[in-house]
């Protein structure tokens, strides 16, 4: 019988077991152990995309986008340091560790935020000299595993970062898989060459916000209260770890979102421990408020940032600054497209490539192999993140003006509505042609 | 010889003091009274001077300490000279947890017993205790020796690097990773220059045993993944 003309039924993949989880099923079974990789959430999340500026209109009138200054300066650590740090752009780059990265993309680092005026951070692992030479600013990072840390470093940093979490791992510690380990970062982690470094999740020598307090004044003590003291979370609970850090003296409170990258991380964490950061900033600037603190208590917050409009919208809500880590690398020339053909060698595509914990970046950043972290020249690298700097913050410029903002600081959440639901109510901001906050009581 | 009385003066002008001296002071011997428990008490020094304390120290009493001589006539509170770089911590009495956390370098003397965590994530420091320590005692400690002349709690030297550790009373158990070793020539000769410079006398190395690191944890491996 000719059944060619009845229409077949087309082949259908699950929704819920889709290719990609039937990859990482087969996988798993034929390895035995889950998926490490860098990067941050590649799901969608609800994201500042789901915000939408207002404008100005007949009620509000804006400012004249070529003449009317918009000042974009932030200080940070004015509540207890002697020496507040002063940035001419409220977008800092996060701490991202020399033994994840190369040396001479830290270097590019440090080149790229001094000519933008703003900062740059260690990360796990020490400071090395070529992003201290490089960078007008730097904060030191204070981490559990305290490799590389040491007092002479402490003194020459201009702000110390204690991170209790990041937004990519909530509660996890850190990994540099022996394949990334040189001799030089071997020497600067005390430990062996080769070897798998595991960074404990804890701090060894406190725990909990009252110890956390006597530790803050211990590095105020040894740095003689001059440096500010920022402490890093990963968003979980933001209202409560938010008071929390200010009521242990902190002078600046960094959240980071789901959405930030990590070097090396169990992609089961990065897509399932956290909250967006849309979703942490109202709660942890509520928390400021409730304190008294807002404004003097700075809050800088990460995951995600990709242009201005994200800047300002973050702002808007009431941080006082953003991080940006995967953005930054991206500028360098992570993932760049001219590299197609070595990304397909490794096994994927430019875009999408993850793999940076196994250190063989084509594009020099995320590796320790000479012969790869020579192709990133750090001038050319640096001259690019400063470019990339300087439009983010023109960006952000541009919707504050159109706001009739004099500073980035005066946007203000009434400037914002939500195409969303979810949106509206993690951002505490209208659905957009309603005055529906969900959650909220009238 | 300054004597500084944190009775009557504040500890921030006591630490800012001590990190104002020059490397060739001739203010030389220290003494602080009635510590009072307070915290980071010469935390941060940085020049070969020598400072008593009389009295109990709060946390991180002599935090960070790099070529100083910090002697303490009474207790301390957790993290007695973490993160020390250089120099020597002599506590007369009893030390809470997480003694010598992440010290690089120097020697951290313990007359009494330490709590939990003692040498936790070690990084160079020599630490030697005459009594006893505390459970997760030199948990992923790196570098540096660890000796204890009295008995020392559970998990001991759990997820180590490449500390070595040296126990002469019971050790309740081992964590992951932490195997007995033997206890050869050149372990013996490093026990006789801590004990010598810890000013214990009668004690024979030969009645130290040694643990070390099984390092079979140093590379992933799927089929270990339950010590993890
Ligand atoms: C390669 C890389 C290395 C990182 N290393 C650290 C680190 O050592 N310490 C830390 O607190 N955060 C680290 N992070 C997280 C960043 O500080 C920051 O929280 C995150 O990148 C912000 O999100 P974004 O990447 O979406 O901008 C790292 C991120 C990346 C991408």
């Amino acid at each position: 019988m000719d059944n060619s003309h009845i229409p077949q039924t087309l082949p259908r993949f699950s929704a819920t077991f889709d290719p990609h989880t039937l990859a990482e099923i087969r996988r798993a079974a034929a390895t035995g152990i889950y998926d490490i990789r860098g990067g941050g959430t590649k799901r969608a999340l609800p994201h500042f995309d789901d915000l939408l500026f207002l404008g100005a209109s007949v009620s509000r009138y804006p400012l004249e986008g070529y003449r009317e200054k918009c000042a974009t300066d932030v200080w940070l650590g004015t509540r207890f340091a002697k020496k507040p740090i002063h940035l001419k752009t409220p977008i800092t780059i996060a701490g991202m560790s020399f033994g994840a990265l190369s040396a001479q993309a830290k270097e590019a680092l440090g080149r790229g935020a001094t000519i933008a005026g703003t900062s740059t951070t260690t990360g796990d692992g020490g400071m090395t000299p070529e992003e201290r030479g490089q960078s007008q600013t730097l904060v030191y990072q204070y981490l559990p595993s305290r490799y590389g840390m040491n007092p002479a470093d402490i003194r020459k940093a201009d702000a110390i970062e204690v991170v209790i979490g990041q937004g990519a791992k909530p509660g996890g510690g850190g990994m540099l898989l022996g394949q990334k380990i040189s001799d030089r970062v071997a020497a600067m982690r005390t430990l062996p060459k080769g070897i798998d470094q595991r960074s404990a999740c804890r701090h060894p020598d406190w725990t909990g916000p009252d110890d956390l307090e006597i530790k803050i004044e211990e590095l105020r003590e040894i740095t003689d209260w001059e440096k500010p003291i920022y402490v890093k979370v990963g968003a979980t609970r933001p209202y409560y770890d938010v008071a929390l850090a200010v009521k242990s003296g902190a002078d600046v409170v960094v959240l980071d979102g789901m959405q930030g990258g990590t070097a090396a991380t169990q992609d089961v964490f990065i897509e399932h421990v956290g909250i967006p950061i849309l979703a942490a900033i109202r709660p942890a600037v509520q928390a400021l408020q409730d304190l008294g603190m807002h404004r003097k208590v700075q809050l800088i917050v990460s995951g995600g940032i990709r242009n201005g409009a994200d800047v300002a919208k973050a702002l808007a809500l009431g941080a006082d600054a953003v991080a940006i880590g995967t953005a930054a690398l991206v500028a360098l020339g992570d993932n760049d497209p001219h590299l197609e053909a070595e990304y397909n060698a490794l096994g994927t595509t430019a875009g999408a490539y993850d793999d940076w914990h196994e250190g063989r970046d084509p594009a020099g950043i995320t590796t320790q192999d000479p012969v790869l972290a020579a192709r990133l020249d750090p001038v050319a690298a640096g001259r690019r993140l400063a470019n990339y700097l300087a439009v983010l913050t023109l960006e952000a410029q541009t919707i504050a003006r159109a706001c009739g903002k004099r500073h980035l600081h005066n946007l203000e959440p009434e400037d914002l509505v939500a195409l969303t639901i979810e949106a509206a109510a993690m951002a505490r901001v209208p659905l957009a042609g309603t005055n529906w906050i969900p959650g909220q009581q009238f | 010889m300054p004597v500084v009385d944190l009775a009557v003066s504040s500890k921030r002008d006591l630490n800012a003091a001590l990190h104002a001296l020059p490397a060739n002071t001739n203010e030389t011997h220290w003494h602080i009274a009635n510590p009072d428990g307070a915290h980071a008490l010469a935390a941060g020094v940085d020049a070969p001077v020598t400072i008593e304390i009389d009295g109990h120290a709060g946390y991180y009493c002599a935090g960070m300490n790099s070529q100083a001589t910090i002697v303490v006539n009474g207790n301390v509170g957790v993290g007695v000279a973490e993160n020390m770089m250089s120099g020597r911590v002599h506590v007369k009495g009893d030390a809470s947890q997480a003694a010598g956390a992440t010290a690089h370098g120097g020697l951290l003397v313990i007359d009494g017993n330490a709590s939990a965590r003692c040498g936790i994530s070690m990084k160079g420091v020599d630490i030697v205790v005459k009594g006893s320590i505390g459970p997760m005692s030199a948990f992923m400690a790196q570098a540096g020796n660890l000796v204890v002349l009295g008995d020392a709690g559970e998990a001991l030297g759990d997820s180590l690097y490449e500390t070595r550790i040296f126990v002469r009373g019971a050790v309740k158990s081992l964590g992951a990773d932490c195997i007995e070793k033997d206890l050869r020539p050149e372990h013996e000769e490093i026990l006789a220059k801590l004990l010598h410079e810890a000013g214990v006398e009668g004690v024979s190395p030969t009645e130290f045993r040694r643990y070390g690191s099984a390092r079979g944890l140093y590379n992933f491996h799927v089929d270990n993944a339950s010590a993890y």
